[in-house]
């Protein structure tokens, strides 16, 4: 198929950007989106142009490094994928496709469609975690009991890639969905309970400092997640900010 | 605890709290509008009684005003942290896609609300604090008519269609905040309405009937008083 792409190019952080129209010729169906970005930056070089930045690692929907606003959605149009899953049999031939970075103030652009996410490292960095002595004396894990429904939703909620599909879908740029899956898959263990309220408090506070909008409840996070996180997160993520300032 | 409501979910809850108050006085309006299309005489008591209460006109009187002033002076706080969150806009955003039009634009229907308000204050709550407060009449009557004034003012507020158009219009804007608000509600206070279908449906069934209720009392007076 023939493709008519418009890509914000942007040629560093304090650069001002701007939209930029490109063709490509004899996209197959079955390329990823990340494959055709591929075509594209090929043709560039070749003829002696500067080839688009975009983030991308694993290309298997994992590593949550992929990003792009692609026509109008995070991720583009297809349902719990990430960029590099996006395959081009979601468009058709002769289509315009309009790819932007994510849009955040906590999200600056560095180049092109790459953006610092660096943020959500800061606020994992201030309680995503939890404090386990692993000196050789730990216990096996198997003596603690949890009940099947806790260690599913655990595990759903630790399946977020941090991609920042959440905060770049949101209207608000909230991180809430983010922050709420993070604070969740500990809260629900009898491992995060020791940090709880601390973890939550400590989260919230770096999400606040750095910028990101307050939750609205769209849900347009959920919907345009990769990883189909649950908005219950953020009820969840609310209830031990509650629980935690109260205590 | 000081923290908390600093915090950007704090802020939420203060603002989910502000509409849970502000929905059950919603509620107690439409009951005693009601009482207007069965009972002049019945509603003239009833807000004759809420009128020069005590308790209603010095402690929740002005507990409603600070809710409302909280509500929407929050709400635009809110806004314009958000809007601060992303600074540069998408060329294209398609947000249809993946939420409600009610959801993207509670500013929109709140500042459509906020315009009803004052009118509404102008219509009717103005001229009873110029009575009350101004010129001393506590005994709720009028000179056109015998007994209390209430039910007359209603009647001749709403002949004119403009002002019933206007009303009609403010409480569509209010069904359509209210259609997102109510669960947002619950949802800022931690529960997880997107699963509980239950507070779904009764959110749907109380944004739809009130509304629809106070615009069913606009019309039947307008039509039955001319």
């Amino acid at each position: 198929m023939n493709l008519t792409l418009k890509i914000w190019r942007q040629k560093d952080s304090k650069s001002k950007g701007q939209m930029v129209d490109y063709k490509v010729t004899d996209i197959s169906e079955h390329m990823s989106f990340l494959e055709m970005m591929d075509v594209l930056n090929e043709q560039l070089v070749n003829t002696g142009e500067e080839p688009v930045a975009f983030d991308h690692d694993c290309r298997e929907g994992i590593c949550g490094m992929c990003s792009m606003y692609i026509n109008g959605e995070a991720h583009g149009p297809d349902r719990g994928v990430t960029t590099c899953q996006l395959h081009m049999r979601m468009f058709k031939d002769g289509d315009t496709i309009t790819i932007e970075p994510f849009r955040a103030t906590a999200f600056p652009v560095i180049k092109d469609l790459v953006v610092d996410r660096s943020s959500f490292e800061r606020i994992q960095q201030a309680g995503g975690y939890i404090s386990v002595n692993t000196s050789g004396n730990t216990q096996d894990a198997n003596s603690i009991p949890i009940s099947k429904h806790a260690a599913d939703e655990a595990m759903d909620a630790a399946t977020c890639i941090g991609c920042g599909a959440c905060v770049a879908t949101c209207k608000n740029s909230s991180a809430m969905l983010f922050v709420g899956a993070k604070v969740s898959q500990y809260a629900l263990l009898p491992q995060g309970q020791v940090e709880a309220a601390d973890r939550v408090r400590n989260m919230v506070a770096q999400m606040d400092l750095e910028g990101f909008g307050n939750c609205t409840n769209t849900g347009a996070c959920e919907i345009e997640c990769p990883k189909g996180i649950s908005l219950d997160n953020i009820a969840r993520m609310n209830r031990e900010l509650m629980k935690a300032s109260l205590s | 605890m000081s923290g908390f409501f600093k915090s950007s979910i704090g802020r939420k809850v203060a603002m989910a709290l502000s509409a849970f108050f502000l929905m059950f006085f919603l509620l107690q309006h439409f009951a005693i509008n009601l009482l207007s299309v069965f009972s002049g005489d019945l509603f003239n008591e009833v807000s004759h009684f809420m009128g020069t209460n005590w308790l209603i006109q010095f402690v929740m009187q002005p507990i409603l005003i600070f809710g409302v002033v909280f509500h929407f002076v929050m709400g635009f706080i809110l806004e314009i942290r958000n809007k601060q969150a992303r600074t540069i806009s998408y060329v294209k955003n398609n947000g249809s896609a993946n939420s409600t039009w009610m959801s993207r634009n509670m500013i929109y229907s709140g500042i459509a609300i906020l315009a009803f308000i004052i009118l509404h204050f102008i219509d009717f709550w103005f001229p009873e604090i110029n009575a009350k407060y101004i010129k001393g009449d506590w005994t709720g009557g009028h000179e056109l008519v015998d007994g209390y004034r209430y039910f007359h003012e209603l009647q001749v507020k709403f002949e004119n269609p403009i002002r019933v158009a206007a009303y009609v219009l403010a409480f569509v804007f209010l069904a359509l905040h209210l259609l997102h608000g109510f669960t947002s509600a619950f949802q800022s206070m931690g529960a997880s309405t997107i699963r509980k279908k239950r507070l779904q449906t009764i959110g749907r069934i109380y944004s739809i009937a009130i509304p629809l209720g106070f615009i069913f009392i606009a019309l039947f007076h307008h039509l039955n008083h001319h």
